[in-house]
């Protein structure tokens, strides 16, 4: 469909003759990101839709042919941005499958306790922006406070609020301090109270309920055809979970649930995101508690035994030879790193982020591709808003969870 | 698992015998490469076979590797079995001159922005895609930005020095 | 009858409150009057109640966000109406990567917008393409449109968005009133093809 084309006729008995074309643009109102829907209208009624991305598209794949495994971290942050060390960690993860680098447990639960922090601020944008859609912008300014905490404890681990570059291939560049271990103490003391607000707030409301419950629907085998997958395909009812299907990082030493919905429409969505909401803080806290179990020696580890791919010491490059070298090999890209290809994919905030690496022995990669889920969901938007109303596609938009860093990448 | 590699490499091998051309296995997943124009018939094997069962589309992309003399751009596909949960990748491989390949739109939904995404790195012509234009670039783009030969950087820009910034 | 006072009893100056009052421009003070000149005046109305436009495309919007939130609030300083249409806006803050593909939307949001208006390039990204030296993103927004106030960052902090807005209000309060008609400006616009 292109600019030039006419509007649609319709048939005999709608309320116009021919359709208006509604052009929801790039820049939206209430900051979802940059995509653009043209709408063929029927009076309020959309007929068919179309639309268009690739407005913030930077090439991803393209620069990370020309970095070091270890600087495209910086990267993956920028794909979903809500939930920047989502991104990191995966990629970590994904190197470290490719390099054979085994990571010690207590790393493993620190990854997790940060995964699920993102994967709680990722959910918190989402269920907020929902409720300003539909006219409630209280819950969203009350939320954001907490998502304060969540950025204090990413400063206290890398220094960084929001594009976090946190960890390195192997674990992280510092041990947690004891400040950080405060602050998610009182992250987990704090927010279960506010969440509860937030829920009171939206789950019987009824003006809420009759905004969201039965638009935007989808039915599980449409989903599972478009490649769905995180929360807007658990909603429409397949429980399928990238954590509990392979579970990586030790996530197979977690006790969780996994929220499933019934039909797919964005009440279920909102709900299945509020429950992994809770989820996830069951889960930081059984973390907490492994991570405050380990004494001694073991509470100073953070990061693997593996010289040749994760820097030695300062102190131990000025004294020592092999630390020296270490450090010479890794910077200057001398390292061997396997030739081959692999495919590693980590639930984020939106579903299965894949990362299909291609490695020809250099430096950088050969060929990186990420699998973003939020690009795949998107197709089937025309399909979802089908017949349904403008002020239902507006709500239907932002209950997916689509961000434009990952979308265009 | 009752989906083992071996089960999977000889239902495929007694289907379509020599249009298989080789089989890998790295980092525990299993990958065929196929002849470029039975990738439809060996992904609708894949998804309809009972025992098989490939019903989800992961993801499909594209690898340019210019050494390949005549078959220099790969279009490699992620299929998933999510009951058995079982990955598998198929690679074929066309030359760079005719890129032609048989779309999977009919059979996944999703493989629509996928290809359209590959078609815009790559300049893959998929058959039969009902809307084979540029997803990500600039409609009016008239070269396919991840092939090898092009740069990263724009070439206009005026304020950027290469020789200041490294390149 | 009437309730006791309780508050206040004590007449405090305003410095012991610790509040901070806006600076009066310079002028002739008199009995129940005071003379200065239009465009102080207006400047000073006018800093204190921007209207911004968030054009919130990637990662800084999220910051704007957090900007907007009741931690780091901008409502402070006057932008507690942020509008989403450029015909009743003031003040563009361009937050996040603008790819070649946007420019000319942003082109045109910037040419919808009624003088006097103003331009704040939030983030590497808007400034300059930040880390993305690509075929594909714009080399920063002052290729297209011209900018006031850059802030630097990836993200820039609320901090330093706060800054930058902060900036911002200093040249509205000190914006002659001809500025715009004059042939500087007009030059500069011809510059970026905008009559």
């Amino acid at each position: 469909m292109t600019a030039e084309q006419v509007n649609i006729n319709l048939p005999e008995g709608s309320i116009e003759k021919k359709t208006t074309r509604l052009n929801l643009g790039p820049t939206h109102p209430a900051t979802h990101g940059v995509f653009q829907n043209i709408l063929e209208m029927d009076g309020e009624r959309i007929i068919k839709a179309e639309s268009t991305v690739g407005y913030i598209h930077r090439a991803f794949e393209k620069l990370a042919e020309r970095r070091p495994l270890y600087q495209i971290t910086t990267l993956t942050d920028r794909l979903n941005y809500c939930s920047a060390p989502l991104n990191n960690m995966g990629w970590h993860l994904t190197c470290e499958k490719l390099l054979g680098v085994k990571t010690p447990k207590r790393v493993d639960y620190l990854r997790v306790i940060i995964m699920e922090l993102s994967r709680i601020s990722d959910h918190l944008i989402c269920n907020s922006i929902v409720g300003v859609d539909t006219g409630a912008y209280t819950g969203f300014l009350y939320v954001m406070q907490y998502r304060e905490l969540i950025y204090e404890i990413y400063e206290e681990v890398c220094g960084s609020r929001l594009t976090t570059n946190m960890g390195r291939i192997g674990g992280f560049e510092r041990n947690f301090s004891n400040t950080a271990f405060q602050k998610i103490e009182k992250f987990l003391e704090e927010f279960p109270i506010v969440w509860k607000e937030f829920e009171n707030l939206f789950n019987r409301n009824r003006i809420f309920i009759e905004r969201t419950a039965g638009t935007g629907a989808i039915s599980a085998e449409r989903a599972l055809n478009y490649g769905f997958t995180g929360p807007n395909l658990r909603a429409a009812g397949v429980d399928y979970d990238v954590r509990v299907h392979t579970p990586y990082s030790s996530y197979e030493d977690f006790d969780f649930i996994i929220p499933v919905g019934k039909t797919g429409d964005n009440y279920d969505r909102f709900m299945v995101r509020n429950e992994e909401i809770w989820q996830s803080l069951s889960i930081i806290r059984q973390a907490y508690e492994k991570v405050q179990a380990f004494k001694g020696a073991e509470a100073d580890v953070y990061h693997a035994d593996s010289p040749e791919y994760y820097l030695p010491a300062k102190a131990d490059v000025y004294t020592k030879m092999e630390a020296l070298i270490y450090h010479f090999k890794i910077v200057m890209g001398e390292t061997d790193i396997p030739v081959g290809e692999v495919y590693n994919c980590i639930e984020g905030g939106n579903g299965e982020l894949g990362f299909y690496l291609i490695s020809d022995g250099g430096r950088s990669p050969f060929r990186l591709h990420f699998r973003r889920p939020c690009f795949i969901y998107y197709q089937a938007y025309p399909e979802i808003i089908k017949d349904t109303m403008l002020s239902d596609a507006v709500v239907t938009l932002s209950s997916l969870n689509l961000i434009a860093g990952e979308m265009d990448a | 698992m009752s989906i083992t590699h071996d089960f999977i490499q000889e239902k495929l091998n007694n289907q379509f015998g020599d249009k298989i051309l080789n089989w890998e296995e790295s980092y525990g997943m299993l990958s065929a490469t196929i002849q470029h124009d039975h990738n439809l018939k060996v992904l609708t094997f894949l998804h309809d076979e009972p025992s098989l069962g490939f019903q989800f589309l992961t993801d499909i992309t594209g690898v340019h590797y210019p050494e390949r003399k005549g078959e220099e751009i790969a279009v490699v596909y992620h299929v998933h079995n999510l009951k058995e949960n079982v990955r598998l990748r198929l690679k074929i491989f066309v030359p760079i001159e005719k890129p032609d390949v048989y779309t999977a739109t009919g059979l996944f939904s999703g493989a629509n922005w996928m290809e359209r995404e590959t078609y815009d790195f790559f300049g893959v012509n998929f058959i039969g895609h009902p809307d084979l234009r540029r997803v990500l670039n600039v409609d009016e783009m008239d070269y396919f930005p991840l092939r090898k030969e092009y740069p990263l950087e724009d070439q206009t820009r005026i304020d950027k020095d290469d020789e200041m910034f490294g390149r | 009858m009437a309730r006791p006072v309780r508050f206040n009893l004590i007449e405090k100056s305003s410095a012991d409150r610790g509040i901070n009052q806006v600076q009066l421009p310079e002028g002739h003070m008199g009995e129940g009057f005071f003379a200065t000149s239009l465009d102080k005046v207006v400047g000073l109305a006018r800093k204190n109640s921007m209207w911004p436009l968030p054009f919130a495309t990637s990662c800084c919007g999220i910051e704007f966000m957090a900007t907007m939130g009741s931690h780091y609030d901008l409502s402070r300083f006057g932008s507690e109406r942020v509008g989403f249409s450029p015909r009743q806006c003031d003040l563009l803050m361009v937050m996040g990567t603008i790819a070649k593909k946007m420019g000319p939307v942003l082109r045109q949001v910037y040419l919808q917008m009624a003088e006097p208006r103003w331009v704040i390039a939030v983030g590497a990204c808007a400034s300059s393409g930040g880390i993305f030296d690509t075929y594909s993103v714009l080399q920063g927004i002052d290729q297209i449109i011209p900018v006031d106030v850059y802030v630097p960052g990836c993200p820039p902090r609320p901090e330093a968005i706060i800054d930058g807005v902060l900036k911002i209000q200093d040249l509205v309060q000190d914006e002659s009133l001809r500025r715009r008609n004059g042939d500087q400006y007009k030059a500069l616009l011809e510059g970026y093809g905008i009559q």
